[in-house]
């Protein structure tokens, strides 16, 4: 037989409170579609009716699924809590079984396995030695990479050169439009609003040298850093991460083979071969838009070429692709670091991909601090 | 048989490629209200090609899937979410989201497609979970849950609108033998109560034979069914030899 949905209708009927005992009636079908149409009817029936027993006629009860045995365990447990009985009468055998199966007993009594609530005290504790593990974590990475590295420079044959190359094209080459873009635009902003300021002093020239230093020390290597941990440090994790709930790292771990020589050295050699090359190519096209802008206000492609080869020694140069070395290595190695953290489920994937940016972020701001302090002692 | 019988889902012509690649050819059969119904066949024969078209996922090549008498490949709109209402659907690897505690979980169908208060739906949704021994898990997170919870959390969401039919990709994968015996049971009780029809995806043997009102299986070489009926007789009379092979694997008593 086929039951019509749309035909389908439920009603509650209740009786007179009669020697402290009340009856209610329920008919039709109880289902997820119509059981929410009597829920709060039925619940208040029985709650205000402060009844020593309830009796519930469900003989005229045509289909009950879920919802509608959910009702009758609701209404018995109103009841329950009242200090009173509740009977449910001429429930058909097939539901009476699903009903019998279905009583959580008392709701308050189920065992709840989440782990107690923590406080203040407890919280700051667990995060001071969340930091301290992870930095012990990040010592102990910085170890293993450190040997491993090694042995791929003592034995360049092992270092698996197609997976750098690889990673070297998406992470690198595929990288190069947002960062050409970016910096061409940073020389341009960094021109327009140094002018507005110079340009009242009739000192426009010295756009030229504002550019200059800020693209080539500065801003260069940290944008081109930046990009690539959202970019490339992201993608690390993720990738590692993914292998890490797929059991694939475990997999390269009982085959013999160290995740950290297979997945994190050739990374690691990609980054740090890309990220000084992306770094001229970004202090170059810097260059360009401040130029354009210059030449936009009079000044000549080739005044402006001069004032930036009298004024940005080599020394600003080759200190900005040191420091874009650096953080080559720093956010391909923090990337991959989270990814190998990371947890079991769908979102400690995105959680790995989080913290490798936010880290590698932090660790370049961090670092960059401290190269500028060398360089103003050196100098350079 | 089938003329005493309602088909609750009729697969006509059914045929299925990859690529253009084609995995199934020309199938035809019917699955009736209320029965237990499992597809079998070995490795690449096609048997979770088949489930993820019966659920609307893709698109036959050609043929008709038909449940309740509506076309599942043709449905839109409202027809289709009427449609995906009438079944539940249990993924082999459980695919509870991880970002929402197994009674979230359970609670989200009923959430979003029902007017039930929140008291009557967390009700629910926690009987769900009794039905599936895991009423005092409720507030675990799925990474938290063993795999053979991470199913049975699975089954309990998949019931949460009352299916009128359950599919079941893999129902005694990953789980012991006792939490399989119970799960079989479960399928069962469910079916006799509720005349919930199933459409079971395994390879368990025990299970088959316990539960299994009419089995298909599926070949790899016939692109198609080599066999439909029940199991027992197939075991016992099937003239294919595969078919009697896939049966006569029985556990030895000894060990």
């Amino acid at each position: 037989m086929k039951e019509n949905l749309s035909a389908s209708s439920v009603r509650l009927r209740t009786g007179a409170v009669r020697d402290g005992v009340v009856a209610i009636a329920i008919e039709g079908r109880l289902d997820s579609n119509t059981t929410g149409r009597i829920w709060r009817q039925a619940t208040e029936t029985v709650a205000t009716a402060k009844a020593r027993s309830v009796t519930v006629d469900a003989s005229q009860v045509d289909y009950c699924d879920g919802s509608g045995i959910a009702l009758f365990v609701h209404l018995r447990n109103v009841q329950r809590e009242a200090g009173g009985q509740l009977e449910i009468h001429g429930l058909r055998p097939e539901f009476q079984g699903l009903l019998e199966e279905s009583d959580l007993g008392d709701l308050e009594q189920l065992e709840s396995q989440r782990r107690p609530k923590t406080n203040l005290a407890e919280d700051v504790g667990r995060a001071v030695v969340g930091f301290w593990e992870d930095t012990r974590s990040l010592i102990g990475f910085v170890g293993e990479l450190v040997s491993a590295l090694g042995r791929a420079a003592m034995h360049p044959k092992s270092i698996r050169w197609r997976d750098v190359v690889r990673v070297a094209e998406t992470a690198g080459v595929n990288a190069l439009p947002i960062i050409v873009l970016v910096s061409f635009l940073m020389g341009v902003i960094m021109a327009f609003q140094g002018a507005i300021s110079l340009r009242r002093f009739g000192a426009d020239i010295f756009v030229a040298n504002l550019v200059g230093l800020a693209m080539l020390r500065e801003l260069g290597p940290l944008m081109t850093a930046i990009i690539l941990a959202g970019r490339s440090g992201s993608a690390f994790a993720a990738e590692l991460g993914t292998m890490t709930v797929r059991e694939e790292i475990d997999a390269l771990k009982t085959m013999g083979l160290d995740p950290v020589r297979f997945l994190v050295v050739t990374r690691v050699i990609a980054a740090v071969v890309m990220t000084p090359l992306l770094t001229v190519f970004a202090d170059l096209l810097g260059l360009i838009g401040g130029a354009v802008v210059m030449r936009s206000f009079g000044i000549p492609l080739v005044t402006f070429y001069h004032q930036v080869q009298y004024q940005v020694t080599y020394g600003s140069f080759v200190g900005g692709l040191v420091k874009s070395f650096v953080f080559g290595i720093l956010v391909a190695a923090i990337g991959c670091l989270r990814g190998l953290q990371t947890t079991t489920g769908a979102s400690a994937v995105g959680e790995s991909t989080t913290r490798a940016v936010v880290s590698g972020i932090v660790l370049i701001v961090i670092t960059d601090g401290i190269f500028s302090v060398v360089y103003f002692y050196l100098n350079v | 048989m089938s003329a005493e019988r309602e088909a609750i889902i009729r697969v006509e012509n059914f045929t299925a490629a990859y690529n253009g690649q084609v995995v199934l050819e020309d199938v035809n059969f019917e699955v009736f209200t209320g029965e237990i119904f499992f597809i079998l066949g070995s490795s690449g024969s096609g048997k979770s090609t088949l489930l993820k078209h019966m659920i609307g996922l893709y698109q036959p090549a050609a043929g008709k899937i038909i449940i309740e008498g509506h076309d599942i490949a043709a449905a839109q709109g409202e027809e289709r979410r009427e449609i995906l209402r009438t079944f539940g659907v249990m993924y082999q690897s459980g695919a509870l989201f991880g970002s929402m505690t197994l009674l979230e979980n359970v609670s989200l169908p009923l959430e979003e497609f029902t007017d039930l208060p929140p008291d009557a739906i967390r009700l629910i949704a926690l009987i769900k979970l009794k039905q599936v021994g895991l009423e005092n898990y409720g507030d675990l997170m799925p990474s938290e849950l063993s795999g053979g919870m991470q199913k049975r959390g699975a089954i309990a969401r998949a019931m949460a609108l009352d299916p009128r039919v359950l599919f079941l990709d893999e129902l005694s994968a990953g789980l012991d033998p006792i939490t399989s015996a119970e799960l079989d049971e479960l399928v069962l009780r469910l079916s006799r109560s509720l005349k919930i029809t199933f459409v079971v995806v395994t390879h368990e043997l025990p299970s088959i034979f316990a539960i299994a009102d009419r089995i298909i299986m599926l070949d790899k070489q016939v692109k198609g069914i080599v066999a439909i009926g029940n199991p027992e007789e197939l075991r016992d009379h099937s003239d294919n030899p595969r078919v009697r092979q896939f049966f006569s694997r029985k556990p030895s008593p000894d060990i």
